[in-house]
């Protein structure tokens, strides 16, 4: 059974129809990429997918459940969990605090407990800490948890919003464009912290606009164009299809 | 009810909406050019009308009340010259605090300066009892004054936006900040403009209906919440808007005097304003998707 | 534990205060610092809201209010011409009312203290819960200018309503007996403890509140004053965690309210009023937003220099000034927690004025 499946997806906003009919599905244990050029709607079906913004109609299936037009929170503590476009650390906290609330939602003290400090809050805040410093190791920025994250370089900040991310111990990842605005060697060092979060048994839904990046690593990809789905196939499929090759290079290249 | 009586809540109702939808044009030319709230609104009407009646010791009415409608205007300019104009990007609750902080100074040098006293102009035409005679209601003249200012003041503004330069620059700064600078519009005096401009119909507005409503240090602050919910029922921005938003507010308070004690008057309209704010943040004849597009 | 360090350091200071008071004869100073101390817990309430939760309230006066009107009005109010409805009968079989001499010598019957406490505590609770859910979905102006209205109708109602004294208040409110022995009331001879009752309430909030902005739900409302968007994404529940703090926040301002108008034998309408609100608003601001300690530093400094009478008729314009001045040139208050650095940045380069 598929982990996530979004069936007759549609986003309106006033006017624009930002989704128009997406369907796609992803298997447990893929690395599934969606594609299209600059305002095909590929950050918008994310939102719509981790409950950011209600989806105009259709449906969205996680692990056999509808989710649809929950809350994010009630979607991320299902796990599914998410990193944004342009990287979203909470300034004044450090990297290390940063990943701490990735685990927010695999912990429980509540206002109370908080307030009381009970032993119990003491031993789970110990494990929160201990849990969330093995993500920034694994993200290999384990030096930096003590700075604070907004001051970090832009690729330090992707990692630990990875290790955020990570740090819920998701089943599905939602990667919003992670190569946007690293260099070649940082994107490569993307693509192979992507094959080793899959190797952990994460599924993986990404959004990118670097061709190579995709076509390297994921199993399928989904193609979006003017909001609506052109294509479905493998990497190699992909790359052969007239239709995509006509978005992406313009009407005249295709026509050759 | 008799039908007299009818007629009389009614034109207090008018009376007062017109007021509050000057207050609320004042709120809506700020927040287009700025996006902020100026919560010093209510000051610049308390001014007007207390300038107006200390110069009227001086000199004729339409003279005093010109002047005080002039200084208003200065002190407007002058308020965002020394205090927002420098800001770069300031946080939206920094506004707030700020011009809370405005309000208070404001209202503290009034207290200071005319003490705790209720005052009031003379009536333009007649006194305190010359009434006329509206389908068999008795109404002051003043309430003609005032409704007649306030409407003469909406028709003007919006002859401003649309046929002035300046009005038209200010409304395409309002539009597009960025699109209106690369025009040649320097945004920042639009800025000082537009309070200029909020100062002066808060003033006039002031001075009109000092004979009615009396003036004292502490008004602004009721004609402020009253001014904004008006502003959010018409739709935050919409000026048009805020003339039926205001009309109606007033309306409904003149007639709850009827089944509420006075003291719950300024009640409603706080409830108003809350139910608004809750169901309908956009307003009663804004739409929703442009009021989704504004920071919240 | 570092985090014990300040507490510590503000119990010792209570102790060493009221030392030198007793030294140099000026106990009648104790008076200010208790009354100082019950508007410190709202401010260190509305810090957590403010500071953490990044979420303002003009309205915190109208939690006060209700804790203080309705506290003072159940234990004034004569439920004597009632006496024979059955509610009445089981709330004295419950122990919950009283019976005592008013000042003409006629026997009045009311609620204790103690359950007058609680009610009004768990009524401006409630209160802040149902307004709470709809205003904190709202931001910005809105949120500011819907609290501001929710504090003018607390302050309607205070003024219109016979039940509170209208523009009066409530005066001749009996102490409020915590233990055998232990009296919060203006009565000359337990100034000193009322002094260390008041001050014990703010160790206490203080202790809980830095336990909580150090624990889970602290750290995630500090991800929603970073980053809504982003906390919600990670699974924080940002209208949950929200509506707590709100209700907290109020619940430490209806607990002062209680507290003061026990001790000041009664409330007016000037402690529902916007300018109170305001005040504390700005008190929070300079103290830093995210400060617990620098908001009750500032609102123990500034309210005790208030309570003396310092400003004299200028009381109002001072806060004013203050907030506009923090706001233009040190929008992160005066003691947040990167002066130091900033201070550092500002002797090592002469030429680099302060941010």
């Amino acid at each position: 059974m598929a982990l996530l499946e979004v069936s007759h997806l549609h986003k309106r906003f006033g006017g624009l129809h930002a989704v128009n009919d997406v369907s796609f599905a992803v298997q447990p244990g893929q690395i599934k990429a969606v594609i299209g050029p600059n305002g095909a709607g590929k950050t918008t079906l994310f939102n719509c997918i981790a409950g950011t913004f209600p989806p105009s109609e259709g449906r969205v299936h996680f692990g056999g459940q509808s989710i649809e037009g929950l809350e994010p929170h009630r979607i991320a503590s299902r796990g599914m969990s998410r990193t944004f476009q342009n990287i979203k650390l909470y300034p004044g906290l450090t990297a290390l605090e940063n990943v701490m609330i990735g685990r927010h939602c695999r912990s429980r003290a509540g206002f109370w407990a908080g307030m009381l400090r009970l032993p119990s809050t003491f031993r789970e805040e110990r494990e929160i800490r201990e849990r969330s410093l093995e993500f920034l190791e694994l993200l290999g920025v384990a030096d930096l948890a003590g700075s604070e994250a907004t001051s970090l370089a832009f690729g330090q900040q992707r990692a630990v919003e990875f290790a955020r991310a990570l740090a819920a111990e998701p089943t599905l990842l939602l990667l919003d464009e992670p190569a946007a605005g690293l260099n070649i060697y940082e994107t490569a060092e993307v693509a192979r912290l992507i094959s080793t979060i899959r190797d952990r048994g994460i599924t993986v839904l990404l959004v990118e606009h670097d061709m190579s990046l995709v076509m390297d690593i994921s199993d399928e990809i989904v193609v979006l164009s003017f909001g609506q789905k052109i294509a479905e196939d493998t990497p190699h499929n992909i790359q052969q299809n007239r239709e995509v090759i006509r978005i992406y290079l313009g009407e005249d290249d295709a026509a050759d | 009810m008799t039908f007299e009586l009818f007629v009389q809540y009614l034109m207090a109702g008018v009376t007062y909406g017109f007021i509050y939808a000057i207050v609320a044009i004042g709120f809506n030319i700020i927040y287009n050019t700025t996006g902020i709230i100026n919560f010093a609104q209510g000051e610049f009407v308390m001014l007007g009308g207390m300038l107006a009646i200390s110069l009227h010791g001086l000199m004729p009415l339409p003279l005093a009340i010109a002047l005080a409608v002039a200084i208003t205007m200065l002190v407007g300019a002058l308020l965002e010259i020394t205090f927002i104009r420098w800001l770069d990007r300031p946080s939206v609750l920094r506004m707030i605090i700020i011009t809370i902080g405005l309000s208070i100074l404001i209202r503290e040098v009034a207290l200071h300066a005319w003490g705790e006293s209720v005052r009031a102009l003379p009536y333009f035409y007649g006194n305190e009892i010359t009434a006329i005679n509206i389908m068999g209601a008795r109404v002051s003249p003043q309430i003609l004054w005032v409704i007649g200012a306030c409407s003469l003041m909406v028709g003007a503004l919006s002859l401003f936006f649309r046929y002035t330069l300046l009005g038209q620059e200010m409304r395409a700064c309002a539009a597009n900040r960025m699109a209106a600078t690369l025009c040649g519009i320097n945004p920042r005096n639009m800025v000082t403009f537009s309070f200029m401009l909020s100062a002066g119909i808060g003033a006039l507005a002031g001075a009109v209906m000092s004979p009615i409503t009396y003036t004292e240090y502490s008004i602004g602050t009721g004609l402020a919440i009253k001014g904004f919910t008006v502003a959010i029922l018409g739709g935050l921005g919409s000026s048009m808007a805020a003339v039926a938003a205001g009309l109606l507010l007033g309306i409904i308070e003149a007639f709850s005097v009827s089944v509420l004690p006075l003291a719950f008057q300024d009640a409603i309209a706080i409830a108003i304003l809350l139910i608004i704010l809750f169901v309908r943040p956009h307003g009663l004849f804004g739409k929703k998707e442009a009021a989704g597009l504004k920071e919240f | 534990m570092a985090r014990s360090l300040p507490l510590a350091l503000l119990a010792f200071l209570v102790i060493v205060v009221q030392q030198v008071t007793q030294w140099t004869e000026t106990t009648y100073y104790l008076t200010q610092l208790t009354m100082t101390a019950y508007y410190s817990l709202v401010i260190v309430g509305l810090c957590l809201l403010m500071g953490y939760a990044g979420q303002i309230s003009l309205g915190h006066a109208g939690f006060f209010a209700i804790g203080g009107y309705l506290s003072a009005m159940l234990t004034t109010h004569d439920l004597t011409p009632h006496q024979g409805l059955a509610t009445i009968k089981v709330l004295d079989a419950l122990g919950l009312l009283t019976t005592r001499q008013d000042i003409f010598g006629a026997a009045i019957l009311h609620f204790t203290p103690w359950a007058a406490c609680i009610t009004a505590v768990l009524t401006a609770a409630l209160i802040a819960f149902c307004l709470g859910i709809p205003v904190l979905k709202l931001k910005g102006h809105y949120l500011a200018m819907a609290t501001l209205g929710f504090g003018i109708i607390i302050y309607r109602v205070a003024l219109a309503s016979r039940l509170f004294g209208e523009a009066d208040g409530i005066s001749e409110v009996p102490g409020f007996t915590l233990l055998p022995g232990l009296t919060v009331s203006g009565d000359f001879a337990s100034r000193t403890s009322n002094y260390y009752i008041a001050w014990a309430i703010v160790l206490l909030a203080m202790l809980l509140l830095s336990n909580l902005i150090h624990s889970r739900i602290g750290r995630a409302l500090r991800a929603i004053h970073g980053s809504e968007e982003a906390a919600r994404a990670m699974g924080v529940d940002t209208a949950r965690c929200k509506l707590q703090t709100f209700v907290l926040s109020a619940v430490l301002a209806a607990v002062a309210g209680v507290f003061l108008t026990h001790f000041n034998g009664g409330i007016g309408p000037s402690e529902a009023g916007i300018m109170k609100s305001v005040r504390y608003v700005a008190i929070v601001a300079i103290g830093g937003m995210a400060n617990l300690w620098g908001a009750l530093t500032m609102g123990v400094v500034l309210n005790f220099l208030s309570l003396r009478g310092f400003f004299g008729t200028y009381d109002d314009a001072v806060f004013g000034i203050i907030l506009i001045a923090i706001m233009l040139f040190a929008p992160h208050g005066l003691l947040h927690r990167g002066i130091l650095r900033e201070l550092k940045t500002l002797f090592r380069k002469d030429d680099h004025g302060a941010a």
